[in-house]
């Protein structure tokens, strides 16, 4: 299940970010934070291609020590990154099933950015985004 | 005023149940439902006693708590209206301490309450017992047409009752108001829900045909009863334990009532929300200002010309977000008719107090809207008398209240003049006011959508200041301007004028016309005196070629060019001189061989002194360029070493940070 979702602008700052509050959210900022560095790794990577060539799913973002904790990483086609700590100490999540998360996120995205009141760039409070996170921090599990 | 003699009576009852607590039975602690059922109770039971001391009006029982008594006969029905056995009845008395103080006071009273709740759910009539959770104790009262039950809303048989509050009074008065003024400038036969729908599982639409009349005392039958008839007021006099008084009451309100069922019927009986329903004049006024947004109902608003349009409700922009959330049910960006009219539902809601919903209410659904409305006009006669009927009840109270909520959206724009041509009355023509529109500020709607479609364009440009500063890049500063090609030092040295003599003269051979030469008297003669007189005027040369020639470094070579030149006006002058004695010397041996070749040496001769004379030209202007190179090389060498002077100056300058 997932346990820190973020949304990061094109200037990577963060537009939303949440976690489950049970641990130590610095802990997941951090790693977020971090993660970041990867994305734009891969990002300028493929970069050389076209834009549509690019595939907005990036998985894995890197190994690492920790196996219980790994991150995924998806990208828009504005440069929108969405980060995706997910706790796989359960049941390992297949990778269909996180795509199917990130595509649930871009589209709740996507619905934030239909509000005209929402100016780009502002911290996302869609009480619906939140809605739609809460359900899948809590329901892939 | 019921409304302040009930909260301020359980206030303090609440109070004297806390004060009292010294004496006899055990603290009791009420629910705010409690409480208010209580209260009712004890006020009714209080004033239906008609005298007695304390037991008065109303008013006795907030100014005297303490010693409002509630007369045993109206008690002893009631006690007998919760149906419980005599004994128990008798019990309960006991326990509250109602036996021994003599009389039921207040704190008896509701001990006394809550036991007959405890006895009605089965426990055992014990002072434990009734510091647990109890629902509301149930009594049944025979009289009148219709049953008229307290109770749980668990308990429905069919019917459904109504529940006191569980909010805070305040809040409750606030909403009944503005749910009164929201009734009126709604249809009259909207079902009854006061509250807010974030707690709909609290309230249900009650049926009016059954027996549950809300009639206030005689002070004010009139005006609540249409209201209460459908709603759920927040101070439930209740029933009909009135007198007789209240019959003839209860029988208009039956007949209001039977009006309001059939106006229920027809509508869609299945959504308990009625604060978002959508009266028909709201619903023309929705569509007029579709309108004027967007001539053609059936097509969309677009999202920016939306929120300037929903802007000027001066909502919070957080608050109108969570409003487009809820109302643009397929997230595209636009509103259509249906969409735009549950939106501005909800802006007005808000404006009016209502907290917003957490999801969008089932009346303000597009397809609910769509289907409940698929004319703009809805012609109703009912409607119409209805609504005629309900000037006549409103009460100082109302108006006074809605007065204040108008002030307080007096700082909208001024209204529609459209919809103030339906003919109600001028308290709905107020709150049309209020509503946020103008017509007249649409011309400024296209500018303001400029300027703020501009905005969020400049937003999402978010550039830093490090970006802008690099899109308006300056160019890199001209450079200085060139020097100019005179040399200041050698200005004396025109290059220019020495250049461009040089050019044509290098092309064409012919430097500026010479001094016009003395015409050579004999070509021949002076060819072979030239040779023949080269040597032994030698010496005499040097000196005139020293004088003549130009360049210093090129006696030698200019001598032969001057040589001839000198020659020619030496052997000019002396030609005739020497010529008179060479010819006479060398008369007759050369005079024969000179005349054999006199034309050929002069063509020839005048070739070599065009050519000579070319020549001579070249090397004058060779010399002239040689000086001005040796000028300038000294230039460059004195700015070379001032250039040097200017770096060492800037070493010493500089502080030592190289390592």
């Amino acid at each position: 299940m997932a346990v820190c979702i973020a949304v990061i602008a094109k200037e990577n700052y963060p537009l939303y970010i949440r976690s489950t509050p049970t641990e130590n959210e610095l802990k997941f900022h951090y790693m977020v934070h971090t993660s970041l560095d990867v994305v734009d790794e891969k990002i300028s990577a493929m970069g050389k291609a076209l834009v549509d060539q690019r595939e907005l799913y990036l998985g894995l973002l890197y190994p690492t020590e920790d196996y219980k904790l790994c991150r995924y990483g998806y990208v828009t086609n504005s440069k929108v990154k969405f980060v995706m700590v997910v706790d796989s100490s359960n049941t390992a999540l297949r990778d269909n099933e996180i795509r199917s998360m990130f595509r649930k996120l871009h589209n709740s995205y996507t619905d934030v950015m239909c509000n005209p009141f929402y100016n780009p760039g502002d911290r996302i409070q869609s009480r619906a985004f939140d809605n739609m996170v809460t359900s899948m921090m809590i329901q892939v599990c | 005023m019921e409304a302040a003699a009930a909260a301020a009576a359980a206030a303090a009852a609440a109070a004297a149940a806390g004060g009292g607590c010294g004496s006899g039975p055990p603290p009791l602690l009420l629910s705010e439902g409690e409480q208010q059922c209580y209260s009712e109770l004890f006020a009714r039971c209080a004033g239906a006693a008609g005298g007695g001391p304390g037991s008065g009006p109303p008013e006795a029982a907030r100014v005297a708590p303490g010693t409002a008594t509630a007369a045993a006969g109206p008690v002893a029905d009631l006690f007998r209206a919760s149906q419980l056995p005599a004994e128990t009845l008798h019990q309960i008395t006991e326990l509250c301490g109602a036996k021994r103080v003599g009389y039921f006071g207040p704190t008896q009273f509701y001990i006394a309450l809550k036991l007959i709740a405890a006895a009605q759910s089965g426990l055992p009539v014990r002072i434990e017992s009734i510091k647990c959770e109890l629902p509301l104790p149930r009594f049944m009262m025979s009289k009148n047409d219709g049953e008229i039950r307290f109770g749980n809303p668990a308990e429905l048989h069919g019917t459904k009752v109504q529940i006191p509050y569980l909010t805070t009074e305040k809040n409750s008065f606030k909403r009944m108001d503005d749910e009164d003024k929201q009734q009126e400038t709604q249809s009259p036969t909207m079902s009854p829900l006061a509250s807010p729908p974030s707690s709909p599982p609290h309230y249900q639409r009650v049926p009016l045909s059954h027996g549950y009349s809300k009639l206030r005392s005689s002070a004010e039958q009139m005006h609540p009863a249409p209201y209460e008839a459908r709603q759920p007021l927040v101070q439930p006099e209740g029933s009909s334990s009135g007198g007789p008084g209240t019959k003839p009451l209860r029988h208009q309100a039956s007949l209001i009532r039977s009006f309001s069922v059939e106006r229920e019927l027809q509508d869609n009986s299945s959504y308990p929300d009625e604060p978002w329903r959508i009266t028909e004049e709201q619903r023309e006024y929705y569509v007029n200002q579709f309108r004027s947004l967007q001539p053609d109902p059936s097509s969309f608003i677009s999202g920016s010309v939306a929120k300037n349009f929903f802007t000027k409700s001066k909502l919070s922009i957080p608050e109108l977000s969570y409003i487009w959330e809820l109302s643009d049910a397929d997230c595209d960006g636009a509103l259509t008719l249906p969409e735009f009219c549950a939106a501005f539902h909800l802006i007005v809601a808000r404006k009016n107090g209502y907290p917003l919903p957490e999801g969008l209410p089932p009346t303000l659904q597009p397809e609910y809207l769509q289907a409940a409305f698929p004319k703009p006009k809805w012609d109703c006669q009912l409607f119409d008398s209805y609504s005629e009927s309900l000037p006549a009840n409103q009460q100082p109270r109302d108006l006074n209240r809605m007065e204040t909520s108008v002030k307080d959206m007096a700082d909208l724009p001024v209204p529609n003049q459209d919809v103030t041509s339906d003919d109600k009355q001028a308290l709905k023509s107020t709150i049309n006011e209020a509503l946020p529109k103008d017509v007249s500020e649409d011309p400024a709607t296209p500018k303001d959508s400029n300027s703020l479609k501009a905005r969020p364009r400049s937003r999402s440009y978010s550039s830093t200041s490090i970006e802008e500063a690099m899109k308006r890049g300056e160019d890199p500063p001209t450079p200085p301007p060139r020097p100019q090609k005179t040399h200041s030092r050698a200005s004396s040295l025109d290059l220019n004028k020495v250049f461009q003599p040089s050019v044509p003269a290098t092309k064409s051979g012919l430097l500026p016309p010479p001094p016009a030469l003395p015409p050579r008297p004999c070509p021949s003669q002076s060819e072979q005196v030239s040779e023949a007189e080269l040597l032994p005027q030698l010496s005499r040369a040097p000196s005139q070629a020293a004088e003549s020639s130009p360049a210093k470094k090129d006696v030698l070579y200019s001598q032969p060019p001057s040589k001839p030149i000198r020659r020619k006006f030496r052997p000019e002058n002396q030609a005739t001189e020497n010529q008179e004695p060479s010819t006479a010397a060398s008369g007759p041996a050369s005079a024969a061989t000179m005349k054999p070749h006199p034309t050929v040496q002069k063509q020839s001769s005048k070739q070599k002194k065009a050519i000579q004379t070319a020549i001579r030209k070249n090397k004058e202007a060779n010399a002239v360029l040689a000086r001005l190179n040796s000028e300038l090389q000294q230039q460059l060498k004195e700015v070379h070493q001032e250039r040097i002077a200017l770096e060492n100056q800037l070493e010493q300058l500089r502080p030592v940070t190289v390592l």
